[in-house]
C-alpha cells in the first residue's frame, strides 16, 4: 500500500475543495440556512410536528444530511470531471497510484467536505434551535458512511461522464430526487402506504433515518437495517469503482 | 543488457480499427531514441501503451524488465512521460503541482524539495513557480510537463512531440538539457515532427506508419541504407535535358535543377549526362539524404 502517495492524494483534493472555500463550504451551508429560515420557521408556526418535536428541530439533522451527502457527491464527481476535461487526471494515472488508493483518497476527500459542510449547517441550526444528540456514536457512523458512498456515487459519476452535462444529468435526475424523497423533511410515516413502500427501496433513506436515529434514538425503521443497508450499499459502489477503475473504464484509452 | 523499453507483439484495437499492428521493438538502454511517423501513425498510442494508459488487445511492454500492466508500480517509478497534450491545473501553483506530484512517489523532505528548486531553474521556471498553471503560456506549460515528469527521477524519459510550439530559443535549451540528462544515463525517447531534431539528437530511430514498424536501426544504417544521393545544379540556362537526367529530375524552379540519382550510379557519368545536356553549369552541389527524405521516402513507398 502506497500510503503517502494516497495521503498526498487526499490532500490535494481537500486543498482543491478549500480553495473554493466560499463555492464548495460557505454556499452550501446558506442555501441549507434558507431552507430552514423557511421550512423551519413557517411549519414550526404552523405547528407541525414529526415524532414529537418541533418542525425546526426534526428537520435539522435531515438539512445536515441533505447537504452533507450532495456536497460529498459534489466533491468527487467534480473533481473527476475536471480533471477529465483539464487533462491533469494524467498525472494520477502516471503515477504509482493502485486503483484502490484512488478510491481511497477520493472517497476521503469527500467525507472531509460532506462533514465540514454538514458541520457547518449544524452549527447554524444549533444557533436558533435547541439541538442535541442522544448517540454521538451513530451519528458520526451515518454522518461517515453516508458520505462515504456518496463520495464514491461521485466518483462513478465522474469515471461515467465524457462531459458536464452528462454530470448535471446524473445529479439532477438521480442524486437530487432520491436525497429530497428519503424522508430530509418528513418521516415517511406521513406518507401515503404506497410511498411508504416505496421509500423503503430508496437506500438514501436508510442513510437518513440512521443519522436521525443519533440524535432523537427514534427513527422508522431499525437504526441496524440502516446500517446493514448502507453498508451494503457502499459495498456496491465501492466494487463498481473499483471494477471500473481496474479496467481503465473511460479513463484509459 | 535488458532493453530499456520492449515491446512484444503489441496490437491495439478499437474495433475493426487498428491503431498498433503487432508491433515488436526494442529500445536499448541509454539510446537517444527517435519515434517517427505521419500524424495518426500510432505515436501517441505506443507511448501511452508504454505508460499504461491504453488497455492492450494483445502483447507485453516492459520497461526495464518489467511489465508495464502486471508491475505498474515499479515501471512507473522508472518512466516519465511529458504527455503531447498541454495540461492545466487551475487550483495549484508550479512548485504545489511538483511537490504533489513526488508525494505520489513516496518522495519528501530536503533532497527532493532541492530537486525541484533545480528542476525549476534547469526549465527556468523560477520565477513561475509561484504561479498557477492557466496563467502561463503555451512554452511555459509544455516546461512544466517536463518538470513533473523528471520529479521523481525516472531512469526512460518519454518526451510525444516536446517542442511542438515552442519558440526556437526554448527550443535550442530544452535540447540542451535532454542532451544532458543523456549525458547522465538516461534513455530518452523522442517523437517530433521536426525531423532535423531528431537527425541531430537520435542514436537510433524507428519509423511507423499506420500502426506498422516500418523500420527500426541507428540514424547512420539508415541513411547510409538510402538508395538515393541528392544534387542540385544551377545553370545559366536550361536546355533540353537527356533522357538519364529527364529521368531523375526531382524539382526544377528557374534555374536550379534538382536531380535524384541512384547512389551506385558514378559522379563521372552524371556529369557526362550533364555535358550531354549542354548545361552551362554555375554551381553543382551533391548532398547525402537527410533522415527527412528517408522517413518521406519510406513512408510513401507503404502508401504506393
Amino acid at each position: 500500500m502506497n500510503w503517502a502517495g494516497t495521503w498526498t492524494l487526499l490532500y490535494k483534493e481537500v486543498r482543491r475543495f478549500w480553495s473554493v472555500f466560499i463555492q464548495t463550504v460557505l454556499a452550501p451551508v446558506v442555501t441549507t440556512l434558507l431552507y430552514l429560515l423557511i421550512f423551519g420557521h413557517l411549519l414550526d408556526e404552523g405547528g407541525v410536528q414529526f415524532d414529537n418535536l418541533d418542525y425546526g428541530t426534526f428537520l435539522i439533522p435531515g438539512l445536515v444530511m441533505l447537504t452533507l451527502m450532495q456536497n460529498a457527491f459534489s466533491n468527487s464527481s467534480s473533481s473527476l470531471i475536471q480533471s477529465k476535461m483539464h487533462g491533469n487526471l494524467t498525472f494520477i494515472l502516471l503515477s504509482p497510484l493502485s486503483p484502490l488508493e484512488i478510491y481511497l483518497a477520493f472517497v476521503a476527500a469527500a467525507i472531509v467536505r460532506g462533514l465540514v459542510v454538514g458541520l457547518g449547517v449544524f452549527v447554524v441550526g444549533w444557533l436558533g434551535y435547541d439541538l442535541y444528540w442522544q448517540s454521538l456514536a451513530w451519528v458520526l457512523v451515518f454522518a461517515v458512511l453516508s458520505a462515504a458512498v456518496m463520495g464514491g456515487l461521485g466518483l462513478l459519476a465522474g469515471i461515467l461522464s465524457d462531459k458536464y452535462d452528462h454530470l448535471a444529468a446524473f445529479q439532477n435526475f438521480v442524486v437530487v430526487p432520491l436525497t429530497f424523497l428519503a424522508g430530509v423533511f418528513y418521516s415517511i410515516h406521513s406518507l401515503p402506504p404506497l410511498w411508504q413502500q416505496l421509500s423503503q427501496f430508496n437506500p438514501f433513506f436508510y442513510m437518513v433515518d440512521g443519522f436521525r436515529y443519533g440524535f432523537f434514538l427514534h427513527s422508522d425503521v431499525s437504526v441496524w437495517t440502516s446500517l446493514a443497508v448502507t453498508l451494503s450499499f457502499l459495498l456496491v459502489v465501492s466494487a463498481i469503482n473499483l471494477y471500473l477503475l481496474v479496467r481503465g473504464v473511460k479513463i484509459k484509452n | 543488457m535488458t532493453a530499456a523499453v520492449s515491446f512484444q507483439r503489441v496490437r491495439k484495437c478499437y474495433g475493426d480499427l487498428c491503431a498498433l499492428k503487432e508491433i515488436t521493438l526494442e529500445i536499448p538502454q541509454g539510446s537517444f531514441f527517435g519515434l517517427l511517423g505521419h500524424n495518426g501513425a500510432g505515436k501517441s498510442t505506443m507511448i501511452n501503451a508504454m505508460a499504461g494508459l491504453v488497455n492492450l488487445t494483445h502483447g507485453c511492454i516492459e520497461v526495464l524488465g518489467h511489465d508495464v500492466v502486471r508491475e505498474y508500480r515499479h515501471t512507473r517509478r522508472l518512466l516519465g512521460v511529458v504527455p503531447q497534450e498541454l495540461i492545466d491545473e487551475p487550483f495549484f501553483s508550479v512548485r504545489e503541482l511538483l511537490r504533489i506530484q513526488s508525494g505520489y512517489f513516496g518522495l519528501r523532505g530536503r533532497a527532493q524539495a532541492a530537486w525541484i528548486d533545480e528542476l525549476l531553474e534547469r526549465l527556468a521556471l523560477t520565477d513561475k513557480a509561484d504561479v498557477k498553471t492557466h496563467q502561463l503560456s503555451g512554452g511555459m506549460k509544455r516546461r512544466v510537463l517536463i518538470a513533473m515528469a523528471l520529479v521523481h527521477h525516472p531512469k526512460v524519459l518519454v518526451l510525444d512531440e516536446p517542442t511542438a510550439g515552442v519558440d526556437v530559443g526554448l527550443r535550442q535549451s530544452l535540447w540542451a538539457f535532454a542532451q544532458e540528462l543523456h549525458a547522465q544515463g538516461m534513455t530518452i525517447v523522442l517523437t517530433t515532427h521536426y525531423l532535423q531534431e531528431a537527425e541531430a539528437l537520435c542514436d537510433r530511430i524507428a519509423i511507423i506508419d499506420h500502426g506498422e514498424l516500418l523500420t527500426v536501426a541507428s540514424k547512420e544504417e539508415l541513411l547510409a541504407a538510402h538508395p538515393w544521393r541528392y544534387i542540385e545544379l544551377e545553370t545559366n540556362e536550361v536546355a533540353e535535358l537527356c533522357s538519364e537526367l529527364s529521368a531523375r529530375l526531382e524539382q526544377r524552379q528557374g534555374d536550379l535543377l534538382r536531380f535524384r540519382v541512384e547512389r551506385d550510379v558514378p559522379m563521372a557519368d552524371f556529369l557526362d549526362w550533364v555535358q550531354r545536356s549542354h548545361l552551362d553549369v554555375k554551381d553543382l552541389r551533391s548532398q547525402r539524404a537527410s533522415l527527412e527524405q528517408v522517413f518521406l521516402s519510406l513512408t510513401q513507398e507503404t502508401h504506393t
